[in-house]
């Protein structure tokens, strides 16, 4: 009996060796780049962190399928590099010889995507999934567009200093023609000019007699 | 012919109460305002790209030597003959001798023309300012396709910036005949690029002159700032070796002297006559001499000065480049052989790829690593719109604090470019003006507004979506030939016509000094001669060139390349008739007034008698 027991024990690790294989059917492969994101910061990749995404990975399978039998041993690592990527499998907790298919797992991964990521302080790039594309997020759309809002104020300068400077010099013609009216009238009353030359300084000169423009004698012919 | 050359020059008087010319508040202003027309877009995205493809240090030779004898001679001339005339370009010529008046009117066409494309490229740059309030950059990433799966195909095949550039910005059409709709986001604006330039010109020089003290100053503020910034960038240096390294084999190429002849001509703008409307503004007791020396040595200055900013950060931009090639090999050998994270950097790459050459060569030739060459990236060269809105955008994104280089960098060009619509736009009002083609009862302010909105109606061509194409045609053909004929035009009239006699007396007048040695040479000689010859040699170039043009096809094969693309016909006719319009008027005006001189003559030639008045015949009673 006891023989038995450790023949099935010794034989579970290399069956769970068995059903994971790189480029297995339902297996992934993993991929971090733990130095490149925390650069000094960067923490050691060993045996618990890699409990840790054991963990981390048997928590979404339970998330995404409600089924609270997924557990650490659900999820079984192979062939690690120290690059550090490896590949993975998550088995079937309740038939451990079963493999969970590929679209589930991915599915699982999709929607806790974030969670995984922050339990490594990884991000999309870092901690790389490879067979699932990293989610985009779509960029934020404010309801009105900025740059909207910044014509719309340079706009508003404008035209408000246009109408000013349009009142502004329509005010100051007025004022102009104004003070040219009452200047001139002062003037009148005052000087009077004509052709530059002030009238008092022609009083007294009675000008001088054009022979050539008096018509009066040649207007008719003498008979 | 010889009436005409006797009758005096009229000069308006000073002191007519009625229509007072305007003036400048002071000599602050006036040289601002030229230092800032002459001072444009050109000076920033035109020269550092001249200075890089001939031979770096070594460009500024010729470009000097074609400064001290072409470029300050014709701004003097400019100066001088619209500060003695006191008119505007078409009572200049038409002062000097009436078959000359098509001189004048060609000038107007052009800077009317010019002015259509140029306030685009303003509407451009103030559409690249709204963008850049947003964090991030909206020329950063590529959009996201319909069901978010991934990027726009567009997008992800060329680059975001580019993307932004024709798709979200122009809108561009695959070719010149195919119209697109006008895009109205381009509409308005352009309609506010046409609203802040209407409000500095409202006025004339009243507005100009006070506008003139931020547009002119701010963009030197600005590339003090970014040089000081882009010096302390990383491959800065490495910009500025490329840029500045003399190879002076590259003078033996006649092209290197053509293009420097030309960019001095056209970045000091002459032949727009806007600078001879600045100047018919001044005292006429003025010292143009000197003016002429002070805006001819700024403006080329500016343009050294610009230079070394620019190629600091595409220095910069070129090490990033290559940073990130050399990142993505290293990424792909490190996963591709599972070696530790960061164990390869771009140090040891080198040492890592030989090693693994050896051991593995088949894998790594199977994993296509791109070939990065620093050489490859700084020789990326761009001028124009280019490098405003791509190479720049590029640069700027992976600056820290990318909105405030972005910020300033658009404010920077829009203000380049907002002082030299100043005088494109006087090179229209100032002739007009004084052809008193304007009626009295209409307020300066309403005609300025009326120049602003003809010319946004007529530059809504460029919001289309083939906008592009025609703007590139614009500058191509309108701003340039027919500048060079006008000028050559102005100067012969000045030296030959008008007498260099009479003009260094009028200088002497005006200045104190009379003319020395070197502007007597290059007024009779060494100007014209340089002129022609950079006319015929840029007839000669420019028949050598097909007449094509690069079109942004998505469905081109080899997209992201541009598509280089005939101009059709029609198109070409166009581009004939933009050149020569302006420069027809000269002749079609000289005959105009050849044929009234002839008609003159022979009405006079059948009265015998000039003395007897057939009006004053006493009536026989």
């Amino acid at each position: 009996m006891l023989a038995r027991v450790l023949l099935a024990l010794s034989l579970v690790p290399a069956l769970a060796q068995a059903l994971c294989q790189p480029d297995g059917q339902d297996a992934y492969k993993v991929r971090l780049s733990i130095k490149t994101a925390l650069g000094a910061n960067a923490y050691e990749w060993n045996e618990s962190e890699q409990f840790l995404f054991r963990a981390t990975l048997a928590f979404a399978m339970r998330k995404y399928t409600g089924q609270e039998t997924f557990n650490v041993s659900s999820v079984i690592v192979c062939d690690e590099t120290p690059r550090v990527s490896f590949w993975f499998v998550v088995t079937n907790p309740n038939d451990t010889a079963t493999l969970i298919p590929k679209n589930a797992v991915e599915e699982a991964i999709r929607l806790s995507r974030n969670r995984i990521n922050s339990a490594f302080l990884l991000s999309d790039k870092t901690l790389q999934f490879l067979g699932i594309p990293p989610t985009l997020a779509p960029p934020s759309q404010p309801s009105l567009p900025v740059w909207l809002i910044v014509f719309g104020v340079v706009m508003g300068i404008v035209t408000t200093g246009i109408l000013a400077l349009i009142i502004i010099g329509f005010i100051q013609r007025k004022k102009k023609e104004k003070t040219i009216e009452d200047e001139d009238e002062e003037e009148k009353q005052e000087r009077i000019m004509e052709n530059g030359i002030s009238c008092e300084t022609l009083e007294g000169k009675d000008g001088v007699n054009n022979g050539a423009y008096s018509h009066d004698e040649d207007r008719l012919t003498q008979l | 012919m010889a009436e005409e050359k006797n009758t005096e020059v009229s000069v308006p008087e000073l002191g007519k109460t009625a229509e007072e010319r305007p003036k400048w508040d002071n000599k602050v202003q006036y040289l601002l305002t030229c230092i800032g027309f002459a001072v444009g877009l050109g000076n920033v995205w035109r020269f550092p790209y001249l200075c890089q493809t001939y031979g770096g240090g070594a460009f500024l030779i010729p470009y000097i030597i074609a400064l001290i004898f072409e470029g300050i001679p014709l701004l003097h001339m400019e100066l001088a003959i619209g500060q003695r005339l006191r008119q505007g370009s078409i009572g200049v010529w038409n002062s000097i001798s009436p078959f000359l008046g098509g001189v004048g009117i060609g000038s107007l066409i052009v800077s009317f023309l010019v002015g259509l494309f140029y306030n685009t490229i303003l509407a451009w740059v103030l559409w690249y300012f709204f963008h850049s309030f947003q964090d991030p950059l909206p020329w950063r990433d590529c959009p996201l396709n319909q069901n978010k799966t991934g990027y726009i195909e567009e997008c992800a095949k060329s680059t975001p910036v580019n993307y932004f550039w024709y798709r979200e910005t122009l809108n561009v059409t695959p070719n010149i005949t195919d119209n697109g709709d006008l895009q109205w986001w381009m509409v308005i604006c352009l309609a506010s690029a046409w609203g802040i330039v209407y409000i500095c010109f409202i006025r004339g020089i009243e507005t100009i002159g006070k506008a003139v003290y931020v547009t002119a100053t701010f963009p030197y503020l600005v590339l003090t700032i970014f040089l000081i910034r882009a010096l302390t960038l990383p491959g800065a240096t490495e910009g500025l070796v490329y840029l500045f390294t003399p190879k002076v084999q590259v003078l033996k190429d006649p092209k290197v002297w053509l293009d420097a002849a030309t960019q001095i001509f056209f970045s000091l703008s002459l032949a727009f006559g806007g600078l001879i409307a600045f100047s018919s503004y001044n005292p006429q007791k003025n010292n143009c001499e000197r003016d002429a020396v002070i805006v001819g040595v700024i403006n080329s200055a500016t343009s050294i000065y610009a230079s070394i900013p620019i190629f600091a950060i595409l220095g910069f931009k070129a090490t990033s480049n290559y940073n990130d090639c050399l990142d993505g090999n290293i990424l792909s050998i490190t996963n591709a052989f599972n070696i530790g994270d960061q164990n390869v950097t771009r140090e040891n790459y080198d040492s890592w790829l030989k090693h693994l050459n050896t051991t593995h060569s088949q894998e790594i030739e199977d994993l296509h690593l791109k070939h990065c060459n620093l050489q490859e990236f700084l020789d990326q060269s761009a001028s124009g719109t280019g490098l405003a809105f791509i190479v720049f955008t590029e640069a700027v994104i992976k600056m820290p604090g990318s909105q405030v280089w972005a910020v300033l960098f658009f404010v920077m060009l829009f203000s380049l470019g907002l002082s030299s619509m100043f005088g494109n736009l006087e090179g229209i009002l100032t002739p007009l003006l004084d052809l008193h083609v304007v009626p009295k009862w209409l307020p300066k302010e309403a005609f300025t507004g009326l120049i602003c909105l003809i010319s946004f109606l007529f530059a809504l061509i460029f919001t289309m979506g083939s906008g592009n194409y025609w703007l590139e045609i614009f500058n191509n053909y309108v701003g340039s030939l027919p500048l060079l004929i006008i000028a050559f035009f102005e100067i012969i009239s000045v030296v030959y016509i008008y007498g260099i006699g009479r003009f260094s007396d009028d200088i002497e007048w005006m200045t104190g000094r009379r003319p020395n040695l070197y502007w007597q040479a290059t007024w009779r000689v060494i100007s014209p001669g340089m002129l022609l010859v950079v006319f015929l040699a840029y007839i000669v170039v420019q028949v050598q060139q097909p007449a094509t043009y690069a079109a942004w096809n998505p469905n081109y094969i080899n997209f992201p390349m541009t598509e280089t693309l005939d101009y059709p016909g029609w198109v070409f006719a166009i581009c004939i008739l933009l050149s020569s319009v302006p420069c027809i008027f000269i002749p079609i005006v000289a005959i105009y007034r050849f044929i009234q001189w002839i008609m003159r003559r022979v009405r006079q030639s059948q009265n015998r008698n000039p003395c007897e008045n057939h009006a004053y015949e006493p009536e026989l009673q």
